[in-house]
């Protein structure tokens, strides 16, 4: 071997280091390490995420009684820019962009030519041009195809924007104390940025909790000084950082659903019947038929007037206390109906609940009788369980205080 | 103001067909064109003073008679089939007469009989193809019953001859042309003109997979009820557009020229008309495209009225043509060793071998083009004598490989190709240099200048397996209609594909009409 071949080698293995590290790490992880007493992770979008911290129910009531704060850098995040970026959402999602206001928020979804949702997500309208979209899955080569024939910039920023949720009914006073000035007159889907160190941060009404809360993004290098601004303020607040585990019992009451969760995206479903249309995912209120032409609109029009959708979503709510995860959910006790996608005993609604995903008629025309199979695992033997379900509206948990403006501050 | 029921963009022969068939069935249609006349690829223009090209065409194989009888189209001449001359600098020529080689001069009686059976066998799968050519391609989750019939008496047409034909039939369909010519012909000029034939017109050679598919497509059209005759109609190529505009005017057709059209109307997935590119807006419910899909959807439709999927797709539809026209005006009748005078107006091949067409192809894969080309020949003055000056003569080829994207760029490349084409015409038609009056070479990139052809192709879209029946252009728009309701689809680019046949426009006129769901 000479030395050139020896110096390629070399090269080669250089270039494959980050296989030592493959899972990324957040821009808050020095201080998430530190909390963490349970060492309980999972992977979020290949980042090393926590699914607890160090107490999932303690974590769950900081939501609710307090202040929690739970990272969402991992989220996917692009940056939608130029002349046509409107025009360009437009086309791309479901609701109607010339609707959203600078400064404003909207959740909104969008879909392949057939229909079928490809993601859902949060659109932030930051300027008369500039967007933020975040979303679970990737998308890249579905925006910048998408971008034939407009005059747009497309960037993806997940690595470079770092992303706090704050949530709970003290988080307002946090920010205030943490000398965000002005922050109380956010309205839900407001965006507005304060100063922070040298540049700023960005702060919307927003959460995935239905609770009273906000979402910081800054760049990346801010992150940290952030995380202690909010940590500093929030002591007096008992704010807590918290996991996924405790922000899932959050937006499972609030009704919300998560991609890959509730629902398998167009792009990543393997078998050709898992794919839904927005209307079997219960996000039919998205859809804008009057706005201009956008990506899936003859299709889910067509399965509307033809009747051809399959599924339906929707709330249960479950007699007794046991979690109905992934169980099957029967007509008259006999007929299969669907599955439950989610599914908790809720400590603030005292309810068990769950969303599920049935098989129309069940569910659209059949909406009585249903019932599921539980299955408990009691000391290696399971205990099968059918718990007479009822259809109710979502969200389970509905609290004022999410919309109360200007917001309390305990 | 008139209101029209239809507008047709573009009054190629496919635009007039669907605009003609369209008027026909009662509707008042209205044909909007870009160029100063009607005609299309068809439309002739002065390449030199007193000499003049009828167009990118220089022979009628493929008119369809229905088509024909339909619209009324008063092309005579058909009865006369032109024979094919393959030279191959020899001196020896192989003469093909009647429809594609009915019978055969210069060739060995074992040899003729070979191609004999080869040409029986080939006319007889094509005729199997061909029973799809007349109407829409089936729709993958909306099979109609007229499909199954024809999928049916395609069935039935294959069983009748027996197992073996079945099984060879399949056997047969995507094989390349090279090992088909193999298996029947000794005869290296005759495997060398079905291998020019099979690739004439596609970025493949004859050993690329699937290139027999060519030669099926030729064999799919006849004249005057013959597999794989050709023609000149009375009075030269040039009549064939005046035809087609005389058979429009007739049914009541208003065809307007000069007018390229800007923009087609489209609002939440549904079309109202068109804005010229003057400003001028045209209303109309059904508008028919019979321009290249690819200026349709990318160009003419606002992209935000298509899904991101669809235009996806219709920018990936391979259009980058490989062959060059070239037109020529002579002070004399050239003369081409070995041609017998009484097939100067037929077909001239000029090739040597199956490897020569192979070896062509080569260059054209890195984006060069042949250095050893191979084209065929018409001498369109001999049928049209207003073409050339008097005594004089013209000479018309199409020559492969000349790639669309040429590395070296066609402003460079242009005079070295033509160069190298003059030479090989002057080694079959020795002193024809000097009889060179003027010289036209079209390239690819010339072609898409002149007739809005996007890449130059006059196929409108690589005619290879991927891109034929249900996914001509792209299978969102395969059946004439589109995702946008009331937009059809007309050009070579829809089913069944290139060449003087008519069948796309009168496919999706009759389409229309038949009020099938858009």
């Amino acid at each position: 071997m000479n030395a050139m071949t020896k110096s390629a080698a070399e090269l080669r293995r250089a270039a494959r280091d980050h296989i030592r590290l493959p899972r990324l790490e957040t821009p808050f992880h020095d201080r998430l390490m530190a909390l963490s007493e349970v060492n309980d992770w999972y992977n979020w979008a290949g980042y090393k995420a926590p699914h607890s911290l160090f107490d999932g129910e303690l974590e769950y009531f900081a939501i609710r009684s307090t202040a929690a704060l739970f990272d969402i850098s991992p989220m996917v995040k692009y940056r939608i820019t130029g002349a046509d970026a409107e025009r360009y959402l437009n086309r791309l999602t479901l609701r109607d962009v010339r609707k959203l206001g600078v400064n404003r928020v909207h959740y909104t979804a969008w879909c392949d030519d057939h229909g079928h949702v490809l993601d859902d997500g949060t659109l932030f309208r930051l300027g008369e041009q500039e967007f933020r979209l975040c979303c679970q899955e990737r998308h890249l080569p579905w925006l910048l195809d998408s971008a034939f024939g407009f005059s747009v910039d497309i960037r993806e920023e997940t690595e470079e924007i770092a992303g706090l949720a704050l949530q709970g009914p003290t988080s307002h006073a946090v920010l205030r104390d943490a000398g965000f000035v002005g922050t109380e007159k956010l309205k839900p889907f407001d965006i507005a940025t304060f100063p922070h160190e040298d540049g700023t941060v960005t702060i919307s009404r927003t959460g995935f909790t239905g609770d009273l809360g906000y979402e910081l993004f800054v760049p990346r290098a801010k992150a940290l000084s952030l995380w202690d601004r909010l940590w500093n303020a929030g002591q007096e607040h008992a704010i807590r950082a918290i996991g996924f585990g405790a922000l899932d019992q959050a937006r499972i009451e609030t009704g919300f659903i998560v991609a890959n969760a509730d629902f398998v995206t167009a792009e990543g479903a393997l078998r050709a019947d898992r794919v839904r249309m927005p209307d079997e995912i219960g996000l039919e209120w998205l859809v804008d038929p009057d706005k201009p032409n956008f990506n899936g609109r003859r299709a889910i029009l067509d399965a509307r007037r033809n009747q051809t959708l399959k599924h339906i979503l929707v709330g249960l709510e479950i007699e007794g206390n046991i979690p109905a995860e992934h169980a099957l959910v029967y007509h008259r006790q006999k007929h299969e109906a669907g599955l439950v996608t989610a599914a908790i005993w809720s400590p603030t609604a005292k309810r068990n609940i769950a969303i599920a995903s049935l098989e129309r008629p069940y569910g659209s025309k059949f909406t009585d009788d249903l019932w599921v199979e539980i299955y408990a695992m009691r000391e290696l033997k399971y205990q099968k369980m059918m718990k007479r379900a009822k259809i109710v509206p979502r969200p389970f948990v509905k609290l004022a205080r999410r919309t109360a403006t200007p917001p309390g501050l305990k | 103001m008139t209101s029209f029921d239809a507008i047709v963009i573009g009054a190629g022969h496919n635009g007039l067909a669907a605009a003609t068939r369209l008027a026909k069935g009662g509707r008042k249609v209205l044909v909007l064109e870009a160029a100063n006349e009607p005609g299309g690829a068809t439309r002739g223009r002065e390449f030199a003073p007193g000499f003049r090209s009828a167009g990118l065409a220089h022979l009628v194989n493929r008119l369809d008679a229905e088509v024909a009888r339909d619209l009324g189209l008063d092309l005579a001449g058909g009865e006369t089939l032109l024979p094919t001359t393959v030279l191959d600098g020899s001196g020896k020529a192989v003469v093909l007469k009647g429809a594609y080689g009915e019978t055969i001069d210069g060739v060995s009686a074992e040899e003729a009989a070979a191609f004999a059976a080869m040409r029986t066998k080939l006319a007889f799968q094509a005729g199997v193809l061909k029973r799809f050519l007349r109407r829409p391609p089936p729709q993958i989750g909306a099979i109609a019953l007229g499909d199954f019939a024809t999928f049916a008496a395609a069935g039935l047409g294959l069983i009748r001859k027996g197992r073996s034909e079945g099984r060879d039939f399949l056997r047969m369909l995507l094989m390349n042309v090279a090992d088909v010519a193999d298996e029947y012909l000794t005869d290296d000029r005759l495997k060398g003109l079905v291998a020019f034939d099979a690739t004439l017109g596609v970025h493949l050679g004859p050993r690329s997979p699937t290139s027999l598919l060519g030669l099926y497509y030729r064999l799919t059209g006849d004249v005057a009820g013959k597999t794989g005759g050709q023609y000149v109609p009375s009075g030269g190529m040039a009549s064939v557009a005046p035809a087609f505009v005389r058979a429009a005017e007739k049914a009541g057709v208003t065809i307007r020229c000069g007018t390229p059209v800007g923009r087609i109307l489209a609002d939440r997935g549904r079309t109202s008309g068109v804005v010229t590119r003057d400003g001028t807006e045209i209303t109309a419910p059904i508008v028919v495209s019979a321009i290249h899909p690819q200026t349709t959807f990318l160009n003419l439709v606002d992209p935000a009225e298509s899904g991101t999927g669809f235009v996806r797709s219709v920018k990936n539809v391979r259009s980058y043509g490989n062959v060059a026209k070239l037109d020529l005006a002579l002070d004399s009748v050239p003369n081409f060793e070995g041609l017998p005078a009484a097939a100067r107006n037929g077909r001239i091949v000029l090739v040597r071998s199956m490897q020569q067409v192979e070896s062509a192809f080569n260059p054209a894969k890195y984006g060069e083009f042949s250095t050893d080309p191979v084209m065929e020949i018409t001498l369109p003055s001999l049928a049209d004598p207003s073409l050339a000056l008097a005594g004089g003569c013209t000479l018309s080829a199409l020559v492969q490989y000349a790639p669309y994207r040429l590395k070296a760029g066609w402003e460079a490349g242009k005079p070295a190709f033509l160069k190298i084409v003059l030479e090989t015409l002057e080694r079959h038609a020795p002193g024809i240099g000097k009889s060179v009056v003027a010289a036209s070479l079209m390239t690819p990139v010339d072609i898409e200048a002149e007739y809005n052809l996007p890449g130059g192709h006059w196929h409108h879209g690589e005619l290879q397996a991927d891109q034929l029946l249900i996914n001509r252009p792209t299978s969102a728009a395969s059946g004439y209609k589109t995702p946008i309701e009331g937009l059809y689809l007309a050009s070579a680019g829809a089913h069944p594909g290139g060449g003087i046949s008519g069948l796309p426009g009168w496919n999706a006129a009759r389409h229309i009409l038949s009020g099938a769901k858009a």
